[in-house]
């Protein structure tokens, strides 16, 4: 007994502090974004418990924002992780939308080519950008950023030339009844909510032409797509080898190198996945509004990076946390439309992120030294 | 000479107009150190590369084991056995030693038609070999950012040890340690010998070099001074080979003797 201990004594480093188990669980990338979402999970219940914002209804409406957020905010976390920045989101948006409008309107094709095509195209243009950042070894933010001008300005020239309109409606129409776009337009569980509504845990409407049914018609795709792709990315980049990869790229491109992590695949690769991300998030926009517009997507890659560092990535690359990302949109999602609940003055909402922002950004900097003792 | 590891014949390197190495001739065999001396300029750094296979040689031969072979990446040369821990170490901090350790090469384990980092095994053997080298992890999630710069060395040591390496070269491992941590990463480099790795130790630092290097080689401007047994050279004369002689014998008298 006495030996046993002897042997376990100096494995003990007396400079080092024991760690309670307590203490260990709550040291993590994505603390900030836990505390971030509690208070303001918090403060909404505070102000605006009885606008029916936590009501079924006012759940769907704030989750499916929040969705929104998360969808891109996957792309970009990874991508940030990694070591670089993707400025062409909103415009990757913006250009998928047209693209997929413009084929199955004003073409004519059946809806499941012109998604296929979006897509196809928009991650030929992701591998693109990662290609020029890897070949040109310039910062991802400008030649992004030149993305940025390039396929907004393409999209409304496209949208222009060929129907004289930015905005081109009708795809709902277009895509009825294909085997594809339910994928990203539909609405799954809807029978659970007419069960419910007959529970009378969710309403129903009492007039108009939807007169008995649910006011939930059902849990919209883009959340269920937002939820794949924040299990994905978490798998990803916590369970397998290209996640170890991915936080070697951005943590130390030379390190990685030298060791035999192919970091130009990866980096174009997370290019791509983030031009994929986009894509999705304009696909279900365009079912679900029935129409694309030339301007959507408008600021986007700025959400999407406010979510990431709200949910404790490090803008430098190499260190981050897809959870604390969804935790982030999820922030983000909640204050947009829980503002509108409780009927304050909607341009508070930039000063409310702004806050938030700093202050989770704080905290994660406080926290990310006390894990990897950074300086 | 088929006892020899590594052995590389009359290497020369220009880079443009500039001779960085004009004829250096070094060999390491198994379970030796062999220390590489030199001031700054003397062509260290450039030899090494040349070894670890980041330069090609202008001219010379580098055989291993006897047979005569070129590296045309890093990569290659890894293949061959020859692990190189540079001076920055090749860690990334902000990742866990874990992933450090295991980076480029990480264990999978399948799960249906996926696969995934076997945490559990890569943890298990991160653990069992930094203890075989005296360091006793808190646990292995924790980040290399936490760790001293011995400590450091020593993961990256153990990594190129870990994946059979032969020949360890390392770049001046001990220039930026306290004297506690140097004695460590000395007494992890007479394990590694231990081994029967053959182990090329870069620094400038006579005294480092004599506490455990089995032959020494001097280098001054791009080329070799000679090569002396262990036993057969005291500290001082290695001092002044290193120096060019003349002028340090001078600063060493208005200094005292203390360099």
């Amino acid at each position: 007994m006495a030996e046993t201990q002897s042997a376990a004594a100096p494995q003990k480093d007396e400079r080092i502090r024991e760690m309670s188990p307590m203490r260990k669980a709550l040291i993590r990338p994505e603390l900030g974004a836990i505390c971030g979402t509690i208070l303001v999970f918090m403060f909404f219940l505070g102000i605006a418990s009885d606008s029916g914002m936590f009501a079924p209804e006012g759940i769907i409406n704030w989750g499916t924002v929040s969705a929104q957020f998360a969808i891109i905010a996957v792309g970009a976390c990874l991508l940030m992780i990694a070591g670089e920045f993707d400025l062409s989101v909103g415009s990757m948006i913006g250009f998928s939308g047209i693209i997929i409008a413009l084929i199955t309107v004003q073409w004519g094709f059946p809806a499941w080519f012109g998604i296929l095509v979006a897509f196809a195209m928009a991650l030929a243009i992701g591998a693109l950008n990662g290609y020029l950042v890897i070949k040109t070894g310039l910062p991802s933010f400008i030649v992004t950023l030149a993305f940025l001008y390039i396929l907004r300005g393409l999209t409304i020239f496209i949208s222009i030339a060929t129907t004289r309109k930015t905005i081109i409606g009708g795809v709902r129409e277009a895509a009825e009844g294909d085997p594809i776009a339910w994928i990203f337009g539909g609405k799954v569980f809807s029978g659970l909510f007419v069960w419910l509504a007959d529970l009378g845990i969710v309403g129903k409407f009492v007039a108009g032409p939807k007169a008995g049914q649910p006011v939930v018609e059902g849990i919209p795709m883009l959340m269920i797509w937002a939820l794949i792709l924040i299990v994905f990315g978490h798998i990803l980049l916590t369970r397998t080898r290209f996640g170890n990869w991915i936080f070697a790229a951005g943590g130390d491109t030379q390190a990685a190198r030298y060791v035999g992590v192919p970091v130009n695949r990866v980096k174009i690769l997370m290019f791509m996945f983030s031009a994929f991300c986009a894509t999705i998030f304009a696909t279900c926009q365009v079912m679900e509004f029935g129409s694309a517009a030339a301007d959507r997507g408008l600021l986007k890659e700025f959400e999407a990076i406010i979510s990431v560092v709200i949910g404790g990535a490090l803008l430098t690359g190499g260190y981050g946390s897809v959870v604390g990302a969804a935790l982030g949109a999820l922030i983000f999602g909640v204050v947009q439309q829980g503002l509108f609940f409780a009927g304050v003055e909607s341009s508070l909402f930039r000063v409310f992120l702004g806050v938030i922002l700093l202050l989770a950004v704080i905290l994660n900097t406080y926290i990310r030294r006390m894990i990897t003792g950074e300086r | 000479m088929s006892d020899n590891l590594i052995e590389l014949v009359d290497i020369e390197k220009h880079f443009g107009p500039v001779i960085a190495l004009n004829g250096v001739s070094v060999s390491v065999k198994a379970g030796e150190c062999h220390c590489l001396l030199g001031d700054n300029g003397a062509g260290k750094s450039t030899f090494i590369k040349t070894m670890s296979g980041v330069h090609k040689p202008t001219r010379g031969k580098i055989l291993m084991e006897g047979k005569e072979v070129s590296f045309d990446s890093p990569r290659d040369a890894m293949e061959a056995g020859i692990a190189t821990v540079y001076q920055d170490l090749a860690m990334i901090p902000l990742m866990s030693v874990t992933r450090n350790f295991w980076m480029g090469r990480e264990p999978q384990k399948r799960f249906g038609p996926f696969k995934f980092f076997d945490f559990s095994q890569a943890n298990e053997v991160t653990m069992t070999e930094m203890a075989k080298m005296g360091i006793h992890l808190r646990s292995p999630d924790q980040a290399v950012g936490t760790l001293s710069g011995g400590e450091r060395q020593t993961v990256a040591i153990s990594r190129a040890v870990f994946f059979g390496a032969k020949v360890l070269i390392l770049d001046e491992p001990t220039s930026a340690l306290g004297v506690r941590q140097t004695s460590n990463v000395l007494a992890t480099i007479d394990k590694v010998r231990q081994k029967g790795i053959g182990v090329v130790f870069i620094t400038h630092n006579v005294r480092h070099a004599m506490a455990v290097g089995d032959r020494f080689t001097v280098l001054n401007r791009g080329k070799t001074l000679g090569t002396a047994e262990r036993g057969d050279i005291k500290a001082e004369e290695l001092q002044d080979l290193m120096a060019g002689g003349q002028e340090l014998a001078e600063l060493e008298g208005s200094l005292g003797g203390t360099i």
